[in-house]
């Protein structure tokens, strides 16, 4: 049971596994990893994480904790930094919990109360509680997919912070990071960045990795143009959607002036606006889910993967330096056994990561194609669905008011 | 040279006051406004409720006259077309107005003397004129009869129907708006979704985006059209009826007028026979005689006045029935008309998903 500060009780669990971005997830006994409650509170939300599992690692076999956004971010943090894991693609970080938008609009309508009838503000008020519980369902889908990934992935679910972060039911003080750290962390990116194109100018040898840089630079920056102008396009979906509401409403009002023939017919057309704007609104719900959420989800994930190729072009620069050293050394005849360790080190870990890299971009792009039919075709079906709905609400509606003159 | 656009108005009739049973005539801007500002003078006085004309826009005409071709202008053109269409139809049904030789004169005259002065004065203008005059009518204060409050009621009524469809058009302007930013993004949304398509190296979800970017495309017509229904059909029914309603309110101001005028002859008599009484007792014989002859015209005037007050308070009544007729009609009419249009909208979302759908299906 999910409370909010609004202090309304919604179930929650039933739309959670509708955001399904992520579909070839080897649910198996060993590991499941949920989330089976949260709680929204002022300026954090509260994730319950429930475990089960059969690895002897953990204590019991089912238990719950308590986590934060901050605590993800950890885990996911510690990932990438880990070197061991340079060769996966990591699971993308949930996006931070936002609900400042919301917030914005429910303050707006508590200050625009007195400008509008009982009924109007009842209504907005239902619609913005509504979309206020869209965005946290929101949320929470995207936590759990998070950690769905990391239980599915035959490495990383075997990693102690993964364990610790599910296990122990203390708080892990992970605290925001400090100026500093932050700071640490800007020059990286830009380094990062740097060096992304450094690497992504050396033509590789081997085909395979070759194909998948040019088509993952091409393919992320696609992903998203398409993914802001989806959300744009659902926007103003939502606009219209609202228009017809406030016409329903207006229309309603006109119908109750008197009892006459035309005032009845403004009150059925009104009572059809009411209900096909209901529809409308779906609309866009369904498409924000489906096809923005969808492509968010893989413009995260394409970046992921751009992450590991990035990786792996360093590790190769690393191998190719090390075979520059090694020479000059053997020329020299200076230090020689130094640069053979060094240099052999750096092509096993090239070599590692290379190996692990490839099978993580094709199960990637299984992923991918996997989930985009599953969401298109979703988006198909509903798309149809509603555009029956409001087919017949229309038809039935025409035909009365046909019918009566 | 002083460009203008002409609209061709043409004729079908069978009746008999007509020279020819199809004939078509040219008629600028101005001529429909100079149409009526005469049928105003004549008739408003009476009671009649004048269809007003479409309203001057200063920024639309300006666009077209300097000839710039993009959308805006001919929608504009459009527009005005069809809101004319509709302001001569609302004459030619009034049964009065018909008759008029000036309506007659309009349709079927070849040449039409060139409407002086209307350049100065808009649809919106001269009835602010009408209506300027009336802003110091008083309010009855002695209920005269049942029929009274019948009028009062329905003036509120009107009032209270004006706010209300002043409110409706502009969250139906603002649904225009929308959906018209909802085809732009659709369609910028659809060449996103067409590049993506062509990067993706799976060839069948590369075809399925490529669909599902034809789709989206469809969708941005769809949009337009649906756009260009809400506006046409509805936004303009609406601006029609609030600009309707404020004739009605002038018809009934216009009675309000006829009573005031009456009530001061009432009055003036009534000095005239307290200066009678007075010279009376005074013995004046030759004002006393001038004073009789001023009763006399007076009685006449307030007799006359009477007589005036009953008359249009009969067209009035009589009008506003036809009118909330009228009115019952049309609304109905084009409401059913957009909403056979949303109708045709989603039978043919319906059509583009179902082809889609197998596409989908086939990636894998």
């Amino acid at each position: 049971n999910t409370g909010n500060e609004w202090g309304t009780e919604e179930p929650l669990k039933e739309e959670v596994t509708g955001l399904a971005v992520n579909v070839d997830l080897q649910t198996d006994a060993t590991l499941q990893v949920d989330i089976s409650d949260a709680l929204s509170e002022r300026d954090k939300v509260k994730f319950t994480v429930h475990t089960k599992s059969t690895l002897p690692n953990f204590k019991q076999n089912e238990f719950s904790v308590v986590r934060q956004h901050e605590e993800f971010i950890w885990l996911h943090d510690s990932f990438v930094e880990n070197e061991e894991y340079a060769g996966y693609i990591i699971p993308p970080a949930p996006p931070r919990p936002d609900f400042d938008a919301s917030r914005e609009k429910l303050q707006k309508l508590g200050e625009g109360e007195g400008s509008m009838t009982k009924e109007e503000f009842t209504k907005m008020k239902q619609e913005l509680e509504a979309e206020y519980l869209a965005i946290f369902k929101k949320t929470v889908a995207m936590h759990e997919v998070f950690l769905c990934r990391v239980a599915a992935h035959p490495v990383l679910r075997k990693d102690m912070n993964f364990h610790v972060f599910l296990e122990y039911n203390q708080d892990l003080s992970v605290r925001g990071k400090n100026k500093r750290e932050k700071m640490e962390d800007f020059f990286k990116n830009v380094v990062k960045s740097a060096d992304g194109v450094l690497v992504a100018g050396v033509k590789d040898v081997d085909d395979f990795f070759e194909h998948e840089k040019t088509f993952l630079l091409e393919y992320h920056n696609r992903v998203k143009d398409a993914s802001s102008k989806s959300d744009r396009m659902i926007r103003s979906h939502k606009s219209a959607a609202d228009d017809i509401n406030r016409i329903a409403s207006t229309l309603y009002t006109l119908g109750t002036q008197d009892s006459t023939d035309v005032c009845k017919f403004f009150l059925k057309v009104s009572e059809l606006f009411e209900k096909t704007r209901k529809i409308e609104a779906r609309v866009a719900a369904d498409e924000d889910l489906k096809l923005a959420d969808l492509l968010k989800y893989y413009l995260r994930e394409s970046q992921a993967a751009k992450d590991l190729l990035y990786r792996r072009g360093r590790a190769l620069v690393d191998y190719e330096n090390a075979n520059k050293a090694l020479d000059k050394a053997r020329a020299k005849n200076k230090d020689v056994l130094q640069a053979e360790t060094s240099q052999q080190v750096c092509c096993q870990k090239f070599e590692k990561i290379s190996e692990s890299a490839k099978q993580e971009l094709i199960d990637f792009k299984t992923r991918r194609v996997a989930a985009f039919r599953k969401n298109l075709v979703e988006l198909a079906e509903l798309e149809l669905k509603h555009a029956k709905g409001n087919l017949q609400l229309l038809q039935s509606c025409v035909g009365v008011l046909k019918g009566d003159t | 040279m002083n460009a203008y656009i002409a609209y061709k108005v043409s004729t079908r009739t069978t009746l008999p006051m007509f020279k020819n049973r199809t004939f078509s005539v040219w008629r600028r801007f101005s001529d429909f406004l100079g149409l009526y500002e005469k049928l105003s003078v004549k008739h408003s006085l009476n009671g009649c409720i004048i269809p007003p004309p479409p309203e001057k826009s200063i920024v639309g005409m300006t666009k077209v006259k300097v000839g710039k071709e993009d959308s805006s202008s001919a929608d504009f053109v459009e527009t005005r077309r069809a809101a004319l269409e509709r302001y001569l139809q609302r004459v030619v049904c009034h049964p009065s107005l018909l008759q008029d030789p000036d309506v007659r004169e309009f349709l079927e005259r070849d040449e039409l003397p060139r409407a002086v002065g209307t350049h100065t004065l808009s649809g919106a203008g001269f009835l602010k004129m009408i209506n300027r005059a009336s802003d110091a009518v008083s309010k009855m204060t002695v209920k005269i009869s049942d029929s009274d409050a019948w009028f009062d009621n329905k003036l509120q009524e009107v009032e209270s129907e004006e706010l209300q469809l002043r409110k409706l058009h502009a969250v139906v302007e603002s649904l225009v708006n929308h959906r018209k930013e909802l085809c732009g993004n659709t369609a910028v949304f659809a060449k996103s979704m067409a590049m993506l398509g062509n990067s993706e190296d799976n060839t069948a979800l590369s075809r399925a985006l490529s669909q599902l970017a034809e789709v989206e495309d469809k969708m941005e017509t769809l949009h337009q059209e649906q756009a260009a229904s809400d506006f046409f059909i509805l936004a303009e029914l609406l601006a029609d009826y609030i600009r309707l309603l404020g004739a009605v309110r002038g018809c009934f101001e216009q009675r309000m007028k006829t009573w005031q005028r009456w009530q001061e002859a009432q009055s003036t008599l009534q000095k005239k026979r307290e200066v009678e009484a007075k010279l009376l007792w005074a013995n004046k014989p030759d004002k006393l005689q001038q004073a009789k002859e001023e009763i006399t015209e007076w009685e006449g005037k307030v007799t006359q006045y009477e007589r005036d007050f009953d008359r249009i308070s009969v067209t009035v009544r009589k009008e506003f029935l036809r009118f909330e007729k009228e009115k019952s009609k049309d609304f109905k009419s084009q409401i059913v008309k957009y909403l056979e249009s949303l109708l045709q909208s989603q039978q043919r979302l319906v059509k583009f998903w179902e082809a889609f759908l197998p596409e989908a299906k086939a990636i894998g």
